[in-house]
């Protein structure tokens, strides 16, 4: 009987939620534009493309250090044009509200959209707003979808990686978990870590208007870097080899997640992403991303090699770990 | 260098490494194959995964994983009854989050919490006594597993809860202590344990001196070791050493943290709430004097007293090796299960499951498709 419940781990981006995804909802929606499962879907329309995706934003607390619920909404469906090479244009916004939520608060969700919006250029241009009583839901939940616009050169796709490919990142790891966690347990840690929420179709769009040899982008959110890694070596059909010196991880993050037992690697981003490129280009994405405010810490993090879609990393010392989806929540340790 | 640092040195540890790999080398020698030392807590196992230790040393010797899990330890039965306290009305669990996904005979704390039970996950057993003291209308049950490291913080909020009048707040004590286990372990003819590394946060508590029996009686080398990539490479460079020696000692690397006699404090904190008893082990069986009971003293706060809980016989899950395993019979690969059948999704033992879990660590750090 409880084998036929839905568990929270459904919800946590890793393997249970694939296996939902790829079971459920695919058995009855299937098509082939949603059987792709790309952050974004690609539509042609009288000869031009559009993207459009959706995002649901439950986030508890609705207001922690970096950001919001309301600028979580903006810049996660934001993000996944952007990855998906499309130029985000219009957001619809639907707001799940629990009867005596703040009004002031709402208001600040409110502003704090619109600031999102109009720093990442875009413009909600629908919206629905539904009242449940108290207790039948957690405070407030948004959903967001997004339309962007496809330029017609604009080819990014797991058949385009190939082996000897580099793997970049801009920036450090698992703020944004750390920072939710951090403030939903009241952790009082001496260093406030503040989430990395940030819309990334700048950075992204200048690196896709300089470079023709950026192969795929991910953004970086539950699951972790290390899930995304995983789903782009399964799916490419290729081993992802990392090096774990390079990987950039702030020395607060990295400091509570392991007194909390938690592998930064695993810890959700909001404003952070892998790009696949070929090597000659590397180096000059590195450095356009450095000279960009959400890429100053960007570095070449891994490579791609022939292979069967396993993530390895090397240790420091030397040794090879295997990096593989997000299996369960992530959990503190008891001993 | 920030002062924890200095025990990850990369270049500190590669120079290391090829000095162990030198001793290893010389001990396969006099061995005629290669030595075999057990890392007894999950914390080191984890660790000697996530620094890809096997991967470096495996030619040389072998690191086996031991029974340091207190959630892989935990029995069928108490799982079960954990279970069984979730299904009572007007009861919340609160627990440690390893708990939640460990699978008992039926069903596991996470799907009973889908089905409606009120599970409730705390960092720390004061935040569930808070949380009691908020919401006098429901009993909280908090989990007590863990090992001598956990003991002593749980037997402090039994007695917090008792001074501040929380009546509404129990504890299910499945404690246990390591000695024991590791005599059972060394006293099994069929294992070959050349060495232990031995648990940094146990000897915090209970003292270096605690463990001198292993030498003292049984004739092995042993080093008490800290969990930094450093601290494990040292502990194994001694105990080749004093194999090479042909020395037996219980040695402590882990001074920075570990004295002789312990923490005093925690050990009288401990023996003013808990009592010893016998104690079943998962894969071990009962274990004479190695778990930890509530006193009756404090039996308002032992929630096996309080609240009558019927179990079926536990269905032991076929094929599952996670016994053997704790036991350093067979590591996460012997396991015909593993990876296959049993995986951290759809985990068939808790070694799978808990994050010190040496399936988990295998899993997730050293399988190759």
């Amino acid at each position: 009987m409880e084998n036929k419940l839905v568990l929270l781990a459904h919800g946590d981006g890793g393997r249970l939620t694939h296996e939902l995804v790829t079971g459920l909802f695919l058995k009855y929606f299937g098509n082939d534009i949603l059987a792709r499962l790309t952050d974004a879907a690609a539509l042609h329309l009288n000869g031009g493309r559009i993207a459009v995706t959706t995002d649901a934003f439950v986030v508890n607390p609705p207001f922690f250090p970096g950001g919001d619920i309301g600028k979580l909404a903006v810049c996660g469906t934001v993000n996944d044009l952007a990855v998906s090479g499309a130029e985000p244009r219009y957001l619809t916004a639907s707001f799940l509200i629990e009867e005596g939520f703040p009004l002031a608060d709402l208001e600040r969700v409110a502003a704090s959209m619109a600031r999102a919006c109009r720093e990442a250029g875009v413009e909600i241009v629908a919206g629905d707003t539904k009242v449940v009583g108290r207790g039948q839901l957690d405070r407030i939940f948004i959903n967001t979808t997004g339309v962007g616009y496809l330029p017609p050169d604009r080819d990014l796709g797991y058949h385009r990686i190939a082996p000897g490919d580099l793997v970049l990142v801009n920036g450090n790891l698992g703020d944004h978990g750390m920072a939710v966690l951090a403030q939903r347990e009241g952790f009082g840690f001496e260093d406030q870590i503040a989430s990395d929420c940030a819309a990334l179709n700048g950075i992204i769009g200048e690196l896709l208007r300089a470079l023709r040899g950026i192969k795929l982008m991910r953004d970086l959110t539950r699951g972790g870097m290390a899930t995304a890694a995983k789903e782009i070596a399964t799916a490419a059909g290729v081993d992802v080899w990392l090096d774990e010196q390079a990987i950039p991880i702030g020395a607060a993050t990295r400091g509570a997640a392991e007194m909390l037992g938690l592998d930064p690697l695993y810890l959700a981003n909001e404003g952070k992403f892998l790009t696949v490129i070929a090597p000659e280009e590397a180096d000059r994405a590195v450095a356009l991303m450095r000279a960009h405010p959400l890429g100053r810490d960007a570095c070449i993090i891994g490579e791609v090699r022939a292979g069967k879609g396993n993530v390895y990393l090397k240790t420091a010392l030397g040794g090879t770990k295997f990096l593989d989806m997000l299996a369960g929540a992530p959990l503190p340790r008891i001993c | 260098m920030p002062f924890l640092e200095k025990f990850r040195d990369p270049a500190i540890g590669r120079g290391l490494l090829v000095k162990v790999i030198e001793r290893a080398r010389a001990v396969r020698e006099k061995l005629g194959r290669p030595a075999v030392f057990m890392e007894v807590c999950g914390t080191h196992t984890v660790a000697i995964s996530r620094a890809g230790l096997r991967s470096i040393l495996g030619e040389y010797l072998e690191l086996r994983s031991g029974p340091g899990c207190p959630v892989c330890v935990t029995d069928y039965a108490d799982i079960d009854r954990m279970v069984a306290f979730a299904s009572l009305p007007g009861v919340t669990i609160g627990t440690f989050g390893d708990m939640m996904r460990v699978p008992g005979s039926r069903t596991s704390l996470e799907r009973r919490r889908a089905a409606g039970a009120d599970v409730r996950v705390f960092y720390s057993p004061r935040d569930a006594v808070a949380y009691a003291a908020e919401h006098p209308e429901r009993e909280m049950v908090f989990l007590g597993v863990g090992f001598e490291t956990t003991a002593p913080g749980i037997a402090a909020v039994i007695a917090e809860a008792r001074a501040r009048g929380v009546k509404n707040f129990s504890v299910f004590s499945t404690h246990k202590l390591v000695p024991p286990a590791m005599r059972t372990i060394i006293a099994d003819p069929e294992l070959k344990i050349d060495g232990f590394i031995l648990p940094g946060h146990v000897s915090t508590i209970i003292g270096r001196r605690s463990f001198d029996f292993i030498a003292s009686e049984y004739g092995l080398p042993a080093v008490v070791s800290g969990f930094e990539t450093l601290d494990i490479i040292d502990a194994v460079y001694r105990l080749l050493g004093q194999m090479l020696n042909g020395e037996a000692r219980v040695e402590n690397g882990y001074t920075r943290v570990v004295r002789e006699e312990g923490n005093v404090r925690a050990q009288a904190q401990m023996a003013e709430v808990f009592e010893v008893g016998d104690a079943s082990w998962r894969g071990f069986g009962v274990i004479p004097e190695s778990g930890l009971n509530i006193r009756p003293a404090y039996r308002g706060f032992d929630a096996a007293a309080r609240f009558e809980v019927a179990i079926e016989p536990p269905r032991l899950p076929r094929g599952c090796a996670c016994g053997d395993l704790l036991k350093g019979k067979l590591t996460p690969r012997d396991c015909r299960l593993f990876g296959t059948a049993c995986t951290p999704t759809h985990p068939v033992g808790p070694c799978m499951v808990s994050s010190e879990g040496a399936c988990a660590a295998y899993y997730q750090y050293e399988r190759h498709e």
